[in-house]
Order: C-alpha cells, then structure tokens, then sequence
C-alpha cells in the first residue's frame, strides 16, 4: 500500500488540453450579466469540442459584448477593433489564413446599428465565421440607451418609451445568406452550448442572436429583454442533441418526433420537437416563424435556419491548401523574366 | 488700323515661319464617349516609337458619354515632359467648346479643326486647316454606327501629314493598341488615317511651323499609367490580399492588377490563384479586410482617393496604435468632398500624415513616375512589415491614370522584409513573449501570428489602451510609455525611408524643393529662371514622410527654399512646418498650384519670380 494518495487526474480533452487555455482574463463586466454566461458556454464548448486553441481567432468590435472575448480562449488571438466593424477585419484575417476558425462576438448596437452595413455584406458573403451576437437591447457602455434590437414598446429605466421597429439579426441573416442561423438565450445552457458546438462543426457563416440581459439597464419591468421576461416568452422550438463526429453513438430516431440534420464535419444535430413545428432547412419556414414570432410576443429559441449547400466565401475564392499569409516568396513574386515580358509587351 | 488688323498683317507677312522641332503641344478636344482616346494614345505611342520624348495628359470630365473632354500631348527634345501651359497645336473636333478651344490659344497656334464649324473666322493669327471629317468618315466605315468611334481615326492621318509623324508608326502604334486578336478593329481604323493623310496631302498645305522628327530618346523604355505600374509593384512586391471599393482615380489600379495576377499568380502546379482580391462594401470595410489580413500575415492592401481616405480614417488609427502592417495607395483627386473627381491634386498630404483622431502619425511615400509606383510599392510593403504600420502611397491622378513613358522597372533586388514574426520555435526557445516590449531599442516589438501553435503565441489586439504585454490598461504611465516607443519607432522609420533626390548647385541661394508629379514643372522651371532670369536654383525632391535629414541640411544650406505644392494651402510646406526647427521653416516659400490641372512650369516660374522681385 502506498503512502501517498494520487492526486485526481486532470481533466483534458480530445487534444489532450486541460481547460485552462480555453478560459479568459477575469470578466470586467457586471455581475450576472448575460455575456459572462455566454462566455463561459464558449469556454465549455470549444474545450470539448477539442479545438486547438491556436486555431481560433477571436474578434469584436466596441461595446460591452466587444470586450468579452477577453474573458475566453486566453490562448487564442484576439483582436478588439473598431466600433461595428469586426466582421471586415475578421473577414480579412481568413482570408490571409483559411485554416483559422474565427469567431466574433458583437452585440446588438455593433451588429444592428453602426455595423449594420458591414453584417449585410458579411452575410452576404457567408465566410466561415461564427458570428454571436449578444443581444441586451441597450447600450451598456454609455449607460443605457436603447439600441436598433429594442421592442415596440419597451421601455427604459428613466421611462423612455421605445417606439421604432426592432432590426431582428435573425430575420436578416436568413434572407441575405447566412448558412446557419440560431437564437438562444443566455439562462439556457443547455440550448446554448449545442447550438455552439453546431457552429464550430458548420463551415459557413454561423449567426447565433443571443438574448442575454443587462443587469445594470435593461433588466426592470417594461423590459422585453430582461430575464423575468425572457423566462416568461422564450418558447423553445425544441430540445437540441449535438452529436460530435468524433463520437460514434448510435441514436435512436423518435419517428415524427425529431428532426435530424448532418453538418459540415459530420457532427449531427438532433432536435426533438418541443415547440411549434418548425423545419430549420426551409427558409421560407424560417422567415415566417420570425415573422409570426414578433406578432404573438414570443421568442422563439433553437436553430431557426440550416443551408449545408451554399458554398462558403473562402471556397468561392477557390484558394489553395497553404494560407496565403503563408506562402513562400517563390510564389507571390513572379519571375525576372515575368516582368521582362510584361515590359516588352508595353513598348 | 487697329493693333489686331496691325497683328494679323504682319502674321500672315511671315509664311515661312522657323520651324519648331520637337517643342510643341497639341491638344485635341472632343467629347467623351466618341473614342478619342484610341486615336489620342495612337497618336502620342506614334511619337513615342519615333524616339522623341512625349507626354500625355487627358482632361476628362466626371462623365461616361457627352461631356468635353481634352488629350494634351506634349512633345519636348529637352525632355520636358510636364503640362505645358500654351497649346501650340489643336485639334477642334467638339463643337460645344471650340469657340473657347480657339480663343484661348496665343497668336501662332495651328488648328485643325472640323470644317462645318468656320472656326477660320474667328481670328487671323491662327495656321487654319478645316477638314470635313463626316465626308471622309462615310466611305471608310460603312458601318453607321461604328462611325462616331472611327471618325477621330481621320485626324491621326492629317496630323500624319502636317507633323510628319511616320505612318508606319501610327501602323504599329494602332496594331499595339488593338493586339494582334482584333485585326478587323486594326483595318477599320487603319483605313481611317490613310483616308486623313490622303485628303490632307491632296488639300492642306502646311503653313506652321511645328514638326515631329526622329531622334532617340526611348530606347528601351515604355508606355504605362502610374496605377498599371503600381499595380506590377503590388504584384513583385507579393501582395496576396487586396480588398478595395471603386472610386475614381484609384480603380483602374485594381482592374489592371486583377489582370494581371490572373495571368502571374496562379500556382502552376494547383492552379489555385495565390491571391485574394475582395470588392468590399466601403472603404472602412476595404481597409478593415487588410488590417485583418496584414494582422494576419499577409502582404495586404487597398486602392483609394480623397473621399474613401476620409472613411479609413477610423480603422488607420486602429491600425497605427494596435501596429498592424497595411499598405494604402492614394489616388489623390481634387477636395474638399466629392471635389473635382477627375482632375488632379496633391491635396492630402495633411490627413494622410496624421489620418485618425489621437496622436497619429503614418509614414508617406511620394512616386513621381511609373518607376517610383512600381519600386515604391515594394518599397511600402517593406516599410509597414518592418515596422508593422499602415504605410500610405500618395499617387495623384496625373500620375495614375495618364500614360507616361517609363525607364525599365528593376526587378527586386532583395527578398521581401516580412519583419519581426516569432515562429512556434522561436517560442519553444523563449518560452513566450511581450508584444509591444521594445526588445531591439528601435521602438519595434515582436509579433505572432494567429494560427502559431503554442500555447504562448496569443496575444490580444485592442484599438484601447494596452501595456507591454497587449493587456488591457488605461494606466497613465502605461499609455505614455507606449506612446513615446511609437515616436521612436517613427524615428527608426526616418533612418530607412527613401532619401530625397538632391541637386545641390554651390552658386545658388535658393532651392526648389517639390515631391511626386510636381518634379516636372519644378524641373523645369529652374531651367527657364536659369536661361531667363540667370538665376541659380538647387533642387531637392522629397520622396518620403517622416522627412529623412537631407530636407533640413538642404534648407540650411539656403537663404530661401520654394516649395511646390499641387494644394491651395501649402501641406507639404505645412508638414514641414511640423517636422522641422523654427529656424529652418522661416525660409520656406511656398508655390501653389490648384485649379485641377496638372502644375505647368512656366506657373512656377512666374510665381517665384514675383517672389524673388526678379
């Protein structure tokens, strides 16, 4: 018998990584803010996932979202940027190297105002980025204005009554060409790290609108953004099973029941029907279920829309296996005599 | 007698002027959209392969069809190839402007000019010679609707005649302009200017004295626009990312490098193109792509001019305080706003030096010929890897999108200077690093890439304020430590950008200094105060911001130095005012030039002469 007790092995995952590199600086954002949750359903998802950390590449704009990705995969690049436009540089940062998986986290006055343009034309494009926007309805950093997602009707803490119509991320990224398209809440774990884990195995643009409360502006009554209210009007569209390719698991198929789709890397995504009837490969389907949603009051959750067919922007580009970043200067400067044709075909 | 009628009199005395060789400009008006600019640059290429030194400028409105539009060519033995200011040889083909087209000219220009319009009448100390361009026109192109482009054919065939430019010139000239592909398109117009030459040997009787003939002066040179030339430097420079939003004068930069990457930077073993090119959104999404790229480690950049340089201003701040290498070519155009799109201007010296809010500063580099596009681009991707920073070339229109002959290009005679990079070994090695540590004592920290696999190889970028080791601080000693090592960094930079072009002449108290297109006027300018005024300049031109210190012992080794400036304000001088010592500024004059024109020498002449009380 041994005199010494061993200490419990520490967790890894697939690659053989403990979890601390996938954890972040400590959060200067509020207590219970419903970023920090989101943060943390990153950590966990991409911890066991087993993506190699220095694969990813972290992005944001300005904005209490925008500092998050300080707060997860410390050991990943980051690059905190200007003001709505991540997505330009996330875009650029691929295309110098297709091989990084890009993640960006934004929030709704970043995605929904100033950098509405720039998610437009991103959609549009479909780059191989996940795009999370962590959705408060207010501006937290200059205190609490109301951002371009707010309700009709919501109202703020000094009694502001909001009277335009809410952009809904969700709406746009179907009808302008996202590939997967979610909406989730920050109080559901569960839901929320499935539909992560399906956006690292989806190789297209991946746009989850994340309700995730202000504790500090918009949590109040006359909110529709707060969690008393998302736990009275969020409406599940059903209960998701993210199963990894890596794990060879039998599933038994409910008839009717579930809805079974086979993402890029072969991950499947299971969803029992536990809300309305909904068929996230039918983009008509996806628009109306929005549509309907913002008439009845309830905020539907899950994954709203999955198009596996659409080629993504790096593979329109028809690049070559190395990055471009790292190619080797025999084959990004053209020869002595290329350039001696080119000027003898000018003279 | 009046003094014209005494003027006129005298003029038509004198029919067999002295003739004037190689020394003129012409100057052919039409309008836009009628395909004057094959005839124009077959025409300026046909005096270009007769060896004489020729330049080209087209006026040209913002406008695809149905607005004036003028083609200057000027062609000069002393190898002057700036505006020149008198038109001494025109070709009147639009009726809208050729009352004015004529008026303007000096007393001695010829005219050639479309019959119908009786432009003879005006004035009686013009070389008239009328030709009816609709009647030769039917039987060389029986097609209707091709006329209109053939039409200007006719005047390459008079112009043949009266100058005596080569036909076996224009023959070559056309066939180059065409290629070999389009020998239909080579006929059809080929017939034209014999149709031209004909009917002027037949009817016009040369009466001025302007003639083109032979020398050699273009050996081994070529014909190219300044955004073609910055576009081979783009592609011998390794450039693999470009993201750009059209705007004019900066697009025809990226379509001639789309061209010819397709045809050079395809890997002949995959087939897979080592390049991405991206039509963004807008300017602030060109420029973030290549600050995503660059930060990524890719050679990358953008295209742009006045109004799309505004909108970068933003991400050029990011890209200065976070160091990210990015190369930003500027078209300059004519501002304030929308401006005068089509016309030229050195008019963004000012905000592009400081472009973004905050302190600061970026290095510029000043091309003044297709070579300096073509190794000046090499040379800015160097600088801004070397010293991870957005680096901008300020081109202008004149020099983009005119057509210039050029001396060869040198190939590059060094490998690419991609900078400080640590590798996942030299992080083996290291064990980690600080990012913004200025390791070398040239204000220059070490980089990673994203995608390095080490657990030590992240850092995070922030546009806020950051320590050593890229954390997040807003400590005051923290910011100004970070703050001081970029000004030394920009210091490093002042050691290694370009150095001026200096001619330094001992008897001279005054210098000329000038920077990109104004070289030419500034040039020769000193020729005419030397032969006119007998006065002695020096000439210094300035090739790069942060000014190298050859700007200030040239000024010092003055009494008073002229700087050129194609700007109402003076923003060269301006930026020197912030650069240099007090003392040194006291000197400097300043000559403007501004009204969207490329700047002509006489200009500078008289201005520095009214300056001088000569």
């Amino acid at each position: 018998m041994s005199a010494t007790t061993a200490l419990p092995p520490k967790r890894t995952n697939r690659i053989g990584l403990e979890i601390l590199p996938y954890k972040g600086g400590k959060t200067t954002l509020c207590a219970g803010c419903g970023h920090n949750a989101i943060s943390e359903r990153l950590v966990e998802a991409f911890f066991e996932m087993g993506v190699a950390p220095w694969d990813v590449a972290k992005f944001s704009g300005i904005g209490c979202s925008s500092k998050s990705p300080a707060y997860f995969l410390g050991a990943s690049h980051g690059f905190n940027g200007v003001h709505g436009r991540a997505p330009a540089v996330a875009t650029g940062a691929l295309l110098a190297n297709h091989k990084l998986m890009g993640i960006i986290v934004s929030g709704d006055g970043d995605t929904a105002s100033i950098g509405l343009n720039h998610f437009m034309h991103t959609l549009r494009r479909n780059p191989p980025l996940i795009y999370i926007i962590e959705n408060n309805g207010v501006y937290g950093l200059t205190k609490g204005q109301f951002s371009a997602t707010a309700d009709v009707g919501a109202k703020l803490k000094s009694g502001i009554v909001n009277e335009l119509p809410p952009v809904d991320c969700c709406l746009l990224a179907v009808e302008m060409g996202a590939t997967f398209v979610a909406r989730s809440f920050s109080g559901d774990k569960k839901q929320l790290s499935a539909i992560l884990k399906a956006c690292i195995a989806h190789k297209g643009l991946s746009v989850v609108d994340v309700i995730s409360p202000c504790v500090t502006f918009n949590d109040h009554e006359g909110s529709t953004k707060s969690y008393a209210y998302m736990k009275d009007h969020d409406e599940p569209l059903h209960e998701i099973d993210f199963v990894p390719s890596y794990e060879d698991m039998e599933v038994d198929i409910e008839e009717g029941e579930v809805i079974e789709i086979e993402l890029h890397d072969h991950s499947r995504l299971r969803m029992k029907k536990i809300g309305r009837e909904h068929d996230p490969t039918d983009k008509l389907a996806a628009v109306k279920l929005i549509h309907e949603a913002a008439e009845s009051g309830l905020i539907p959750t899950g994954i709203l829309y999955v198009d596996r067919e659409r080629e993504n922007f790096i593979d329109l580009l028809e690049l070559g296996d190395t990055p471009l970043a790292h190619l080797p200067e025999s084959a990004t400067r053209p020869s002595r005599e290329a350039l001696e044709t080119i000027m003898e075909e000018l003279r | 007698m009046s003094t014209t009628e005494l003027l006129s009199a005298s003029f038509h005395a004198e029919r067999r002027p002295e003739p004037i060789i190689n020394d003129f400009s012409i100057q052919v008006a039409t309008v836009n959209g009628s395909g004057s600019q094959t005839a124009n640059n077959v025409l300026m290429r046909s005096i270009f392969q007769m060896g004489v030194p020729v330049s080209g400028k087209n006026l040209f409105p913002s406008n695809i069809a149905g607005l004036p539009t003028w083609f200057t060519i000027r062609a000069s033995k002393y190898g002057w190839i700036g505006r020149k200011k008198e038109i001494d040889f025109l070709v009147a083909m639009n009726p809208e402007t050729a009352r004015d087209d004529v008026m303007g000219l000096e007393a001695g220009a010829a005219v050639v000019y479309d019959e119908p319009l009786k432009l003879n009448e005006l004035r009686s100390d013009l070389y008239f010679y009328p030709v009816p361009f609709d009647k030769l026109t039917g039987p060389v192109c029986p097609e209707a609707k091709l006329r209109k482009l053939v039409r200007n054919m006719i005047y390459d065939g008079v112009l043949a005649h009266l100058l005596g430019i080569e036909m076996d010139q224009i023959q070559a000239a056309l066939q180059k302009q065409f290629g070999a592909r389009k020998a239909k398109a080579v006929e059809l117009n080929w017939n034209a200017v014999k149709a031209g030459k004909a009917f002027a040997e037949a009817n016009l009787a040369k009466i001025d004295p302007y003639r083109i003939e032979r020398m050699d002066c273009n050996r081994g040179k070529f014909i190219i626009e300044g955004n073609a030339a910055s576009a081979l430097g783009a592609m011998f420079a390794g450039v693999t990312v470009v993201a750009w939003y059209p705007i004019t004068p900066s697009t025809s930069m990226v379509e001639s490098l789309m061209g010819y990457m397709r045809r050079f930077r395809v890997d002949p073993a995959t087939g897979k193109p080592t390049f991405a090119i991206v039509q963004a959104e807008d300017e602030l999404a060109a420029i973030g792509m290549v600050i995503g790229a660059g930060w990524a480690g890719a050679r990358a950049m953008t295209a742009t001019s006045g109004p799309g340089l505004s909108l970068m201003s933003e991400f050029a701040g990011l890209a200065y305080y976070t160091e990210v290498p990015a190369v930003i070519l500027n078209v300059q155009r004519v501002g304030p706003s929308t401006g005068l799109p089509t016309r030229t201007q050195q008019g963004d010296v000012l905000v592009s030096a400081v472009l973004s809010h905050g302190d600061t500063k970026h290095p510029l580099l000043f091309p003044s010929s297709p070579e300096e596009c073509f190794s000046m681009t090499g040379a800015a991707f160097d600088l801004a890897e070397q010293f991870q920073t957005p680096v901008f070339i300020m081109s202008d229109l004149d020099l983009g999108m005119n057509n210039w002959v050029s001396e060869p290009f040198e190939y590059p005679a060094e490998p690419m200077k991609r900078g400080k990079v640590l590798t996942k070994e030299d992080l083996d090695r290291l064990g980690g690093f600080a990012r913004y540590q200025d390791v070398d004592g040239d204000g220059v920290g070490y980089r990673t890439l994203p995608g390095t696999a080490h657990l030590a190889a992240a850092y995070f970028t922030r546009g806020s304020g950051h320590n050593e080791k890229a954390q997040y601080s807003e400590r005051g000693e923290d910011y100004v430590r970070n703050m001081d090592r970029l000004a030394r960094k920009f210091e490093s930079i002042r050691g290694v950008v370009p150095r001026p072009q200096i001619a330094v002449n001992p008897a001279a108290r005054v210098g000329v200094v000038c920077y990109g297109t104004s070289r030419y006027a500034a040039e020769e300018s000193r020729d005419q105060l030397r032969r006119e005024y007998g006065m002695e300049t020096s000439y210094l031109r300035i090739k790069a911001f942060p000014f190298s210190p050859d700007v200030k012992d040239f000024i010092a080794a003055h009494d008073r130095v002229y700087v050129i400036d194609q700007n109402r304000d003076g923003q060269m001088l301006g930026l020197m005012r912030l650069d240099l010592e007090p003392e040194l500024c006291v000197k400097l004059r300043s000559v403007r030039h501004y009204d969207g024109l490329p700047v002509d020498a006489r200009s500078v002449t008289d201005e520095i002469v009214k300056q001088e009380g000569l």
